[in-house]
């Protein structure tokens, strides 16, 4: 049997909509995969993988569920065990309520932290940390033993409208609440991160810890800048920018295919992490984000927030140059994507 | 002559307000009426149904254009309201605006006043000319500019910074102290401690240049803001609201005709209590009744205000309602559309059609049509076509003058119709074999969810498709129904078949791997007889390779005459086939220019590299044919050979329980070993665990290795022979688990990858003791599906079941969304020529599609190919 031999072109055709086909490539597997949570011993329980996740991502969400850093060291550093360890041990925040137990006495308006010995020990916190971190709640405190009593500081006056300084008496209340304060209070650590834990790999040990704060677990000397990594994107994209934000993106979106073993091409991926930003700012796929940004105001109201759309289109007199899909698609017309952006016009040559 | 069809191409649409006066303009009556239909059952003029509207009634005539109900479009009429009305949706422009504008002098607000010397400084800065043209840059830095949409949101925060500051501001133009505006939602809008009413509003709107108008975002011309408050209002035509006609006889009135009603009787209420002079108290009371009334007509599930019901306690469903949501005008009629010419039945699957083609049943094909242009090749066929009267037939003939005639029934005026027959006329007749159509399963969730088949009409009800083609539809046979639609012109059926038709998508654009490959028991049947000690005798050799299309006997291979099953497979294999792989059974598998040397056919043989290489290189139509000839040869083998499964195939030996119940044994002991160490406290924690966690983990892990340890158990008891491992470990079908559940133990059931613990407190069921945590009472089932469950197992299945199907439902429903979104998102991004990514604006997107402009589909193979992705570049 002879079939003729035709080869195919590796080359994406011209006006294919990509997009579309990204969208469903992603789109698609996402019937297919689980829901489970994944775990990182020690650091954080639950993290979104999968199906949530993927939705994370494609939210571009100010933080996600489960935020988780990976502190890569200094090579000098990144050998030894023991100094990763000593790393994580720095980057993990203690708060007072973990080393201490704070009481408030609202008879006689004082607070008193008590410092557990065994608690401390097992964070390498000292007496004289608790210390510190208490003094600027106080304006006077007393110390005996591992007992520290607290005078507590009056609020800052407030400035009210005519410009004049109300002092504020200290009342019950306010000792409460700065209890409260007082028990959340950073002892150790960096802000935002929690629960360092050193992990192995390839290229030696570095340090994995819950919470995204990039730019305080820079300040550690024993850091290595240039290799510190958050699942957190919209953080990078504050610290390092708009293109490691797109970097962030495809691999987060890979790792969540990888992981449920859904083999997507990475040309889908990079697309749409284009889509999201290259408008300069990382923008969510939906109304919020470029959805809510489309130029047509049929394709908007098609979307979601109909009402809004076509009430601001008309206060503000609005043109819809019906340039989009699905705007031509509400007036009937042949879409701007593929073989239907094509004009051809055969000539019709008389027989004979 | 050829008819040039002149196809209007729209441009663009323009958004507006309508002023009162083009809405009276436009208005074909004024409605005064607040009823419908007199007595006699004609429509009341004046009244909501109006003949001057439009007519929805059969016999009568449109009084404004003089059509019947289908040639009429309708025509607008209007109400005059006896005050102004809020418009609820504009409430928020309506209160924005007030807030930028002086309440003395009407002029633009700002903020600070800008000191002079400061624009000059600007003006340098920018180099612009002196007088700033409608500056953006100086008003719009200080007041709240409403200028587009997306600002909208930005304006609300914008506008709040303004009220934290109490300090009385004053107008820079006039020095007028500025009262304080608030809108109270959804319509009420208050100046200091006042209600404004609505005359005053419009007054305060009216008053405002156009220029300032400008500076806000509107554009005086089609959009002022005192039209946002609503003097004359718009009264929709009938056929708009028809009314429809129960059994009864009664007529029953469309939601918004209701509305409009309610609106009339107020607003004529209003006007008799204003003439008579009630007092103003009355008069407010029915101003805001009417502006109810409004409010709910365009939106009746507005914030804060109770739905408009019907008499039967149904809300209405009013204006927004029916643009809204999946149900709406939008969603519902304008992105989704109904079409002609697609029929949709159950299908079944026929393993003896291509995997190109679909079948029809008769019924169908005789009710379909697709167009044929007569020409002078094909004009005797068309008279057949005519003059048929039975299946293959004509149905309409269009005349070269655009008439539709029907063909004929009877012989005469066929004959009649055939000489009239000329060439440039089109026929619609039913269609055959060879043509054209889409084929689709819903949810279309990804390309390959519509494909191109050939039609292939067969007796029957349902569709029919090869079995082959399920995985891209995502089909199965239980029930499901597809779509067909035959294309009407020719320009879609050629584009469907260059570019839909199911042997070009062999390959997914997701990843560029099969999708369409030979499955299940294609890949038994393979394996079978590609098998080493698969040898056929001359006569079964022939059988095989007649199915295939191969009538010539290549040379024995085997003495005696007798052929391998390598010798037969690799007649399939074109020359320039090559594999060298490990099959799934650790056998190494080797293809050398087309002949099968070595090894089993198993499912990686067929998925992988030897289906995707042949695509590349060979072609869709080869791989098309491969996979055809391949699964029906398969499927013969198969059928020579046999493959059943059994009870006996599930039931393990004496010896093979024992060893079984060894291991299930040493579990619970070591188990029941942990939860003592846990009781005493003398488990080491696990680092950030708690002492739970860890012997949860613990447990588990004890778990997952008894039912690996009973799998290999039975893995060797049931041996390889057994058709169910067998399957198992080609590929075919079924894994490893199934045959372990069903001969030797469940194992552990969990619900969020947690062992079960929920039920009663401390226990799952009252039937144990509080606190247990050993595996028989936590979820752990050691019956086999063959032995059957005990009552408390059957439980814990069910429980780990459930949650499976919660899941499913939960994720289908979230994963919907999510690709709703990231396709609106991404519809319209499309590669140009110059392989950059733009979007509907052309913006780009990507400089090059991918970074390297390759199709997705071939990525992977492009070494295949002598071409040069560069060079492709360069020279395009």
């Amino acid at each position: 049997m002879m079939t003729t031999v035709k080869k195919q072109n590796v080359m994406i055709p011209p006006y294919e909509a990509v997009g579309v086909i990204c969208a469903q490539s992603i789109g698609e597997p996402g019937t297919q995969m689980t829901m489970r949570t994944f775990h990182y011993a020690g650091v954080a329980e639950h993290v979104p993988t999968g199906l949530p996740r993927l939705i994370e991502i494609v939210d571009a969400k100010k933080e996600p569920k489960k935020a988780i850093i990976d502190v890569h060291l200094k090579s000098a550093y990144a050998k030894s065990p023991t100094e990763a360890e000593k790393v994580a041990k720095e980057l993990a925040s203690i708060f007072v309520r973990d080393v201490a137990r704070v009481e408030d006495d609202l008879e006689t308006l004082t607070i008193e932290a008590t410092f557990s010995e065994k608690d401390g020990k097992g964070q390498s916190v000292t007496f004289n940390m608790l210390k510190k971190a208490l003094e600027p709640f106080c304006s006077e405190m007393k110390v005996s033993e591992n007992k520290i009593t607290l005078y507590p500081a009056k609020e800052k006056p407030k400035e009210t409208k005519a410009g004049e300084k109300k002092e504020k008496k200290i009342t019950a209340k306010y000792v409460r609440r700065l209890t409260q304060k007082i028990r959340e209070a950073i002892v150790k650590g960096v802000r935002g991160i929690s629960r360092a834990v050193v992990v192995k790999d390839e290229d030696g040990y570095f340090v994995r810890a819950g919470g995204f704060n990039i730019v305080g677990a820079c300040l550690n000397p024993a850091v290595d800048v240039k290799r510190i990594y958050t699942n957190n994107i919209k953080e990078i994209e504050r610290v390092y920018g708009i293109e490691a934000a797109r970097k962030a993106i495809i691999k987060e979106t890979r790792d969540v295919l990888e992981m449920q073993k859904l083999a997507v091409d990475i040309r889908h991926i990079m697309l749409i992490a284009d889509a999201m930003t290259y408008s300069g700012t990382v923008k969510s796929i939906g109304r919020h984000g470029l959805s809510g940004e489309k130029v047509g105001v049929l394709g908007r109201a098609a979307f979601e927030e109909t009402i809004k759309h076509l009430i601001n289109a008309s206060a503000f007199a609005e043109e819809e140059k019906l340039i989009g899909v699905t705007e031509n698609i509400i007036v009937g017309q042949t879409v701007p994507v593929g073989t239907g952006k094509i004009r051809l016009v055969m000539k019709h040559r008389k027989k004979g | 002559m050829i008819m040039i069809e002149v196809k209007k191409v729209m441009d663009k649409l323009k958004f507006s307000l309508f002023s009162p006066d083009m809405i009276r303009k436009m208005s074909a009556a004024k409605i005064t009426v607040p009823d419908t239909y007199d007595d006699d059952g004609y429509p009341i003029d004046g009244g909501l149904v109006d003949t001057k509207l439009g007519v929805v009634d059969p016999g009568l005539r449109c009084k404004t254009c003089g059509g019947r109900v289908k040639e009429c479009p309708g025509h607008f009429g209007h109400i005059d309201l006896v005050r102004p009305i809020m418009h609820v949706e504009f409430a928020k422009h309506i209160y924005y605006v007030l807030k930028s504008t002086c309440p003395s002098c009407y002029k633009l607000l700002s903020r600070k006043p800008v000191p002079v010397k400061e624009i000059e400084a600007i003006e340098k800065i920018e180099e612009k000319p002196a007088v700033p043209a409608p500056g953006k840059e100086i008003i719009g830095s200080v007041v709240p500019v409403l200028e587009s949409t997306a600002a909208a949101a930005e304006v609300e925060i914008k506008a709040k910074k303004p009220k934290k500051e109490k300090s009385v501001r004053k107008c820079n133009h006039c020095g007028v102290e500025l009262p304080e505006i608030k809108l109270l939602k959804p319509t009420t809008i208050y100046k200091d401690k006042d209600m404004m009413l609505p005359t005053d509003i419009r007054d305060w709107l009216a008053s405002i240049n156009d220029n300032d108008l400008r500076e806000l975002g509107f554009d005086p011309v089609y959009s002022r803001p005192e039209w946002m408050v609503i003097t004359a209002l718009p009264v929709p035509p009938v056929n708009v609201r028809p009314s429809i006609t129960l059994e009864t006889g009664e007529r029953s009135e469309d939601d918004l005709t209701h509305k409009l009603v309610d609106i009339i009787r107020i607003n004529q209420k209003l006007d008799a209590n204003i003439n008579a002079g009630a007092p103003q108290l009355i008069i407010e009371d029915l101003w805001e009744l009417l502006q109810y009334h409004v409010t709910t007509y365009f939106d009746n599930e507005t914030a804060n205000i109770p739905p408009a019901r019907h008499r039967s306690g149904r809300p209405l469903k009013t204006l927004a309602q029916r643009l809204k949501g999946k149900e709406g005008r939008f969603r519902y009629n304008l992105s989704g559309k109904r079409v002609n010419f697609s029929a949709r039945t159950v299908i079944s699957p026929d393993p003896r059609i291509s995997l190109d083609q679909v079948g029809v049943p008769i019924s169908i094909a005789e009710e379909l049509t697709v167009p044929v242009h007569v020409t002078d090749w094909n004009i005797e066929f068309c008279k057949k076509l005519i003059l048929s009267d039975s299946y293959p037939q004509a149905v309409y003939i269009i005349r070269p003058d655009a008439k539709r005639i029907k063909v004929g029934d009877t012989p005469e005026m066929k004959k009649e119709q055939v000489e009239a027959l000329k060439v440039g006329s089109i026929l619609e007749r039913q269609i055959m074999d060879g043509d054209i159509s889409l084929f689709n399963r819903q949810p279309s969730l990804h390309r390959v969810s519509m494909m191109a088949h050939e039609v292939k009409v067969l007796p029957g009800k349902t569709f029919r498709l090869n079995p082959v083609t399920v995985s891209p539809y995502n089909a199965d046979f239980d029930g499901d129904e597809m779509n067909l639609h035959i294309m009407q012109t020719e320009e879609a059926q050629a584009e469907a078949r260059y570019l839909m038709k199911v042997d070009k998508q062999l390959l997914s654009p997701r990843h560029g791997h099969a999708i369409i490959k030979p499955q299940e028991d294609h890949v038994s049947g393979l394996y079978f007889m590609t098998h080493d000690d698969a040898v056929f005798t001359k006569e079964e050799a022939a059988s095989m390779l007649y199915l295939i299309g191969i009538t010539e006997l290549p040379a024995s291979d085997v003495a005696g005459g007798k052929y391998s099953g390598k010798l037969l497979f690799s007649q399939l294999l074109p020359p320039t086939a090559n594999l060298r792989t490990i099959s799934k059974l650790g056998q190494e598998i080797v293809i050398k220019n087309g002949k099968l040397l070595k090894g089993a056919v198993e499912s990686k043989v067929m998925e992988g590299e030897l289906l995707e290489n042949m695509f590349v290189t060979e072609g869709s139509e080869f791989t098309k044919n491969f996979i055809d000839r391949a699964t029906r040869i398969a499927l013969e083998a198969l059928s020579m050979h046999g493959l059943s499964v059994s009870l006996k195939d599930y039931t393990i030996s004496e010896n093979g329980m024992g060893k079984a119940r060894e291991i299930t044994n040493k579990m619970s002991r070591e188990v029941d070993n942990l939860v003592m160490q846990y009781r005493s406290r003398s488990l080491e924690r696990a680092p950030g665990m708690s002492l739970k966690e860890t012997l949860e983990g613990l447990i588990v892990e004890i778990t997952t290795k008894t039912r690996e340890d009973v799998g290999k158990v039975v893995e060797h008891d049931l041996g390889i022979e057994n058709p169910s491992i067998i399957m198992a470990k080609i590929g075919a079908r079924g894994s490893l688990l199934n045959a372990i559940q069903m001969s030797a133990l469940v194992a552990q059931q969990t619900v969020r990858s947690k062992r079960l613990a929920r039920g009663y407190k401390g226990r799952i069921l009252p039937y144990f003791k509080a606190g247990a945590l050993t595996a028989l009472e936590r979820g752990f089932v050691y019956s086999s599906f063959h032995k059957g469950l005990a009552p408390y197992e059957f439980l814990y299945h069910a429980m780990g079941g459930r949650e499976a199907l919660v899941n499913t439902a939960i994720r289908t429903a979230r994963s919907g969304y999510m690709q709703r979104r990231l396709i609106n998102a991404l519809q319209d991004l499309v590669v140009f020529d110059d392989m950059t990514v733009r979007n509907a604006d052309m913006s780009i997107i990507q400089f090059v599609y991918g970074g390297d402009a390759k199709d997705p589909m071939f990525a992977s193979k492009a070494a295949l190919l002598d071409v040069t992705k560069q060079d492709d570049i360069d020279t395009a």
